[in-house]
C-alpha cells in the first residue's frame, strides 16, 4: 500500500524534478557546440596556449624577433643568480605580506564599523560607496591621484598639509619611501573588497545571535569576538587566499605609480617579469620569470578548490568585483 | 542588519565609530574634490582651495596639447578609441557569456565537468602573468598593434567570471517555464533567445556594465600591445599626459582625468539601480 501511494504520488509531488529531467536529456557534444563553441575557442587561444607557451619560451632565448632558440635550462640558472630577481623576490614578501594585512585586516575594521557600528544603515552605505570609488576609477586616474598626493614639492596635498602643520619642507615621497606608497596604494583597493565581502557575511547573520548576545549581557567587543568572528573564519580565509593570489600577479598600480623604482627598490616580481620582457625584451627570460608566479598560482588554485569546494567558488565569483 | 538596542548608550557612543570613519575616509574625499576643483581653476592654494576659476584645463577639447615642439595628437579620436574597445568588449562578452552560461546551466554533455572545472581554476588565474605568451599570440594571429586583438584578449580573460554570473542566474529559472516552451514547439535557440534571455535581462544589463567598465578602464594590455598612436586609447592617452606634464600642468591632467573618468560615473549611478533590481527582477511568464 504505501509503496503503492509513493510510485503514484511521485511525478505528481515533484513536478520540478519531472520537468528537469525530461528537459535536461542528454545532448551530444556537437549539439551543445554552438553554445559552447565560442567560449571554448577564446579561453583555448587567450588562456591555456599561453600558459603552456610561457612554460616552453622559458626554455628559450627569444628575444624581440620572436624566435624560438632553444637554450635548456640557462634562464633558470640566470635566475638563480640575479641579484636583481632577489630583490624582487624580498620585495615581493614584504609587499603581499603587508598589503594582505591592510586588505583583510582593516577591509574588516570597516565592514564592522559601516555594517556593525553605524546606526543608520544608509550612513554606512555612504562610507562604503567612498571605499568603492578607487575600485571603480581607472588604474590610470588612481595613479594620478596618488602621484599629485606625494608631489614632491608643496604643490603635493602631503606635502601642503605637513607644510602647514609642522613647516617641514617638502620631501619626496616616493624617492624616500617606494615601498609604503606602493602598499598603501594597493591596499587601499584591496580594503574595500573587503570591506564589501565581510560586510555582505555580517549582514548575513542571523539577528537572533545578536539578540541572545545582549541579553546575556555581552559588549560590543565580546560580540565582535564571539559571534561575528566565527561567522566570518571562512570568508576571511578565502579573501586573504584570493588576495594573495592577485597580488602575487598585479602589479599595474605599482608601474603607474613607482614603476619599480627608485633603483628596484619597489620591484616586485611580476613587475619585474614585465620590464624584463617588454623593457629589455628579454622574452625568454621574462617568462621564466613568470613560470615561477604560473606555478605558484596553480598551486594556490588547486588548494582553493581543495579548501572550499567546487560548489562555495562558483557563488564567490558573483561577490568579487574587478581586478 | 544587526541593529541590537544600543539606544541607552546613544551618541556619546558611537562618536569614535563616525571620528574613525570620517578620519580615514577623508583622504579619498579630498583626492576627488581636487580632482574636480583642479581642473576648474588656475592656481590652488593648500593643494586643494581653488583661486580664479577657468576652463583653459579642458582646452584638450577643442584644440591641440603642445608642449615645446611635440603636439599630443586630439583627444576625440582616441575617446573614439576608448568606445570602440569598451563596447566591443561587452558586446562580444555578453553574447558569448549569454550562450556559454546557457549551455553549462541547461546542458548535459559529455566534457561539461572538465569544462566547468579548468574554468573555476581559470577564474582564480591571473590573465597578467600571461602577457609575454599572449604577445606572441596575437603577433602569430597578426593582431598585435590592433583593438580587436586586445578586445579579445580582455573578454577571453574575463570570461570565466561573467560566465559563472550568468550561469548563476539561468538556475534561478524555474524548468517548468522550459518545459511549456518545448511543449509549444520551440527549438533550442529559440528558446534561449524568447524564452529564456528576457527573464534575465537584469542580469544582462550588471554583466554589460561591468564588462563596459572594465574595457573602459582597461590599461596594462592597451598599453603593452598597442604601439601606433591611432590606436591609443584614453589610458594610454593619459598615461603618456601624465609622464610629460606631471610637474607642469596638474590642471590639465585633473581635467584629463574628469574627462577619462565620466562614463565611470554615469555607469556607476546607473549600475546601483540595475543591481538592486537582480535581487527583485522575478519571473513575469
Amino acid at each position: 500500500m504505501e509503496q503503492y501511494v509513493q510510485e503514484k504520488s511521485l511525478p505528481v509531488a515533484y513536478p520540478k524534478e519531472a520537468a528537469e529531467t525530461h528537459v535536461k536529456r542528454k545532448s551530444s557534444f556537437i549539439a551543445a557546440l554552438p553554445f559552447i563553441g565560442p567560449f571554448l575557442i577564446l579561453i583555448v587561444l587567450f588562456y591555456l596556449v599561453p600558459v603552456v607557451l610561457t612554460i616552453v619560451m622559458s626554455f628559450t632565448g627569444m628575444d624581440f624577433t620572436l624566435e624560438w632558440k632553444f637554450v635548456g635550462l640557462k634562464n633558470y640558472i640566470k635566475l638563480c643568480q640575479d641579484k636583481s630577481a632577489g630583490i624582487a623576490a624580498l620585495n615581493t614578501l614584504k609587499y603581499v605580506a603587508s598589503t594582505l594585512l591592510i586588505n583583510v585586516g582593516f577591509g574588516f575594521l570597516l565592514a564592522i564599523t559601516t555594517t556593525y557600528f553605524t546606526k543608520k544603515q544608509n550612513t554606512g552605505l555612504l562610507f562604503q560607496t567612498i571605499w568603492m570609488l578607487p575600485r571603480m576609477t581607472p588604474a590610470v586616474i588612481y595613479a594620478l591621484l596618488w602621484l599629485w598626493f606625494l608631489d614632491p614639492t608643496e604643490y603635493g596635498m602631503l606635502n601642503a598639509f605637513f607644510g602647514k602643520l609642522f613647516n617641514a619642507p617638502p620631501r619626496d615621497w616616493i624617492l624616500t619611501s617606494p615601498m609604503p606608497v606602493v602598499i598603501i596604494a594597493n591596499g587601499l583597493i584591496g580594503a574595500s573588497l573587503g570591506m564589501v565581502v565581510f560586510s555582505a557575511a555580517i549582514k548575513s547573520i542571523p539577528e537572533s545571535y545578536f539578540h541572545a548576545a545582549s541579553v546575556d549581557g555581552a559588549t560590543d567587543w565580546d560580540i565582535i569576538r564571539y559571534v561575528i568572528i566565527p561567522f566570518l573564519k571562512w570568508p576571511i580565509m578565502f579573501m586573504t587566499i584570493w588576495q594573495t593570489l592577485s597580488l602575487l600577479t598585479s602589479y599595474e598600480y605599482i608601474l603607474l605609480i613607482t614603476d619599480g623604482g627608485p633603483l628596484n627598490k619597489s620591484e616586485v616580481w611580476a613587475l619585474y617579469s614585465y620590464h624584463k620582457a617588454f623593457g629589455s625584451y628579454e622574452f625568454g627570460y621574462g617568462a621564466a620569470i613568470s613560470v615561477v608566479l604560473v606555478i605558484i598560482a596553480v598551486i594556490i588554485a588547486l588548494v582553493m578548490l581543495k579548501v572550499f569546494g567546487y560548489d562555495a567558488m562558483m557563488n564567490r565569483g558573483k561577490t568579487k568585483v574587478q581586478g | 542588519m544587526p541593529q541590537v538596542k544600543r539606544n541607552k548608550r546613544g551618541i556619546l557612543h558611537s562618536a569614535p565609530i563616525y571620528i574613525f570613519l570620517i578620519l580615514v575616509s577623508l583622504p579619498i574625499v579630498i583626492a576627488y574634490l581636487w580632482l574636480f576643483a583642479s581642473s576648474f581653476s588656475s592656481k590652488l592654494t593648500l593643494g586643494i582651495f581653488p583661486k580664479g576659476l577657468t576652463l583653459n584645463n579642458w582646452r584638450f577639447l577643442w584644440s591641440e596639447i603642445k608642449l615645446g615642439l611635440t603636439a599630443f595628437e586630439s583627444i576625440w579620436p582616441v575617446t573614439l578609441n576608448s568606445i570602440l574597445l569598451a563596447g566591443s568588449i561587452t558586446i562580444l562578452e555578453v553574447i558569448i557569456s549569454l550562450l556559454a552560461g546557457f549551455a553549462l546551466s541547461r546542458m548535459d554533455f559529455p566534457g561539461k565537468d572538465l569544462i566547468m572545472k579548468t574554468t573555476i581554476i581559470l577564474h582564480a588565474f591571473p590573465g597578467v602573468a600571461l602577457l609575454i605568451a599572449l604577445f606572441y599570440v596575437l603577433n602569430f594571429i597578426n593582431l598585435l598593434d590592433s583593438i580587436m586583438g586586445v578586445v579579445l584578449v580582455k573578454v577571453a580573460l574575463e570570461l570565466p567570471m561573467a560566465t559563472w554570473m550568468i550561469k548563476g542566474f539561468f538556475d534561478e529559472i524555474p524548468w517548468e517555464l522550459e518545459w511549456a516552451a518545448y511543449i509549444d514547439g520551440c527549438n533550442k535557440f529559440q528558446l534561449w533567445y524568447k524564452v529564456i534571455l528576457p527573464q534575465i535581462k537584469p542580469g544582462i544589463s550588471a554583466v554589460a556594465i561591468f564588462a563596459f567598465l572594465a574595457g573602459w578602464s582597461e590599461f596594462i594590455y592597451s598599453y603593452t600591445f598597442l604601439f601606433s598612436s591611432e590606436h591609443y586609447t584614453l589610458a594610454v592617452f593619459l598615461k603618456n599626459l601624465i609622464g610629460d606634464f606631471r610637474f607642469l600642468d596638474y590642471g590639465l591632467l585633473a581635467a584629463a582625468g574628469l574627462f577619462y573618468l565620466i562614463p565611470v560615473i554615469v555607469f556607476f549611478l546607473i549600475s546601483q539601480k540595475s543591481l538592486m533590481k537582480i535581487n527583485f527582477g522575478g519571473i513575469k511568464g
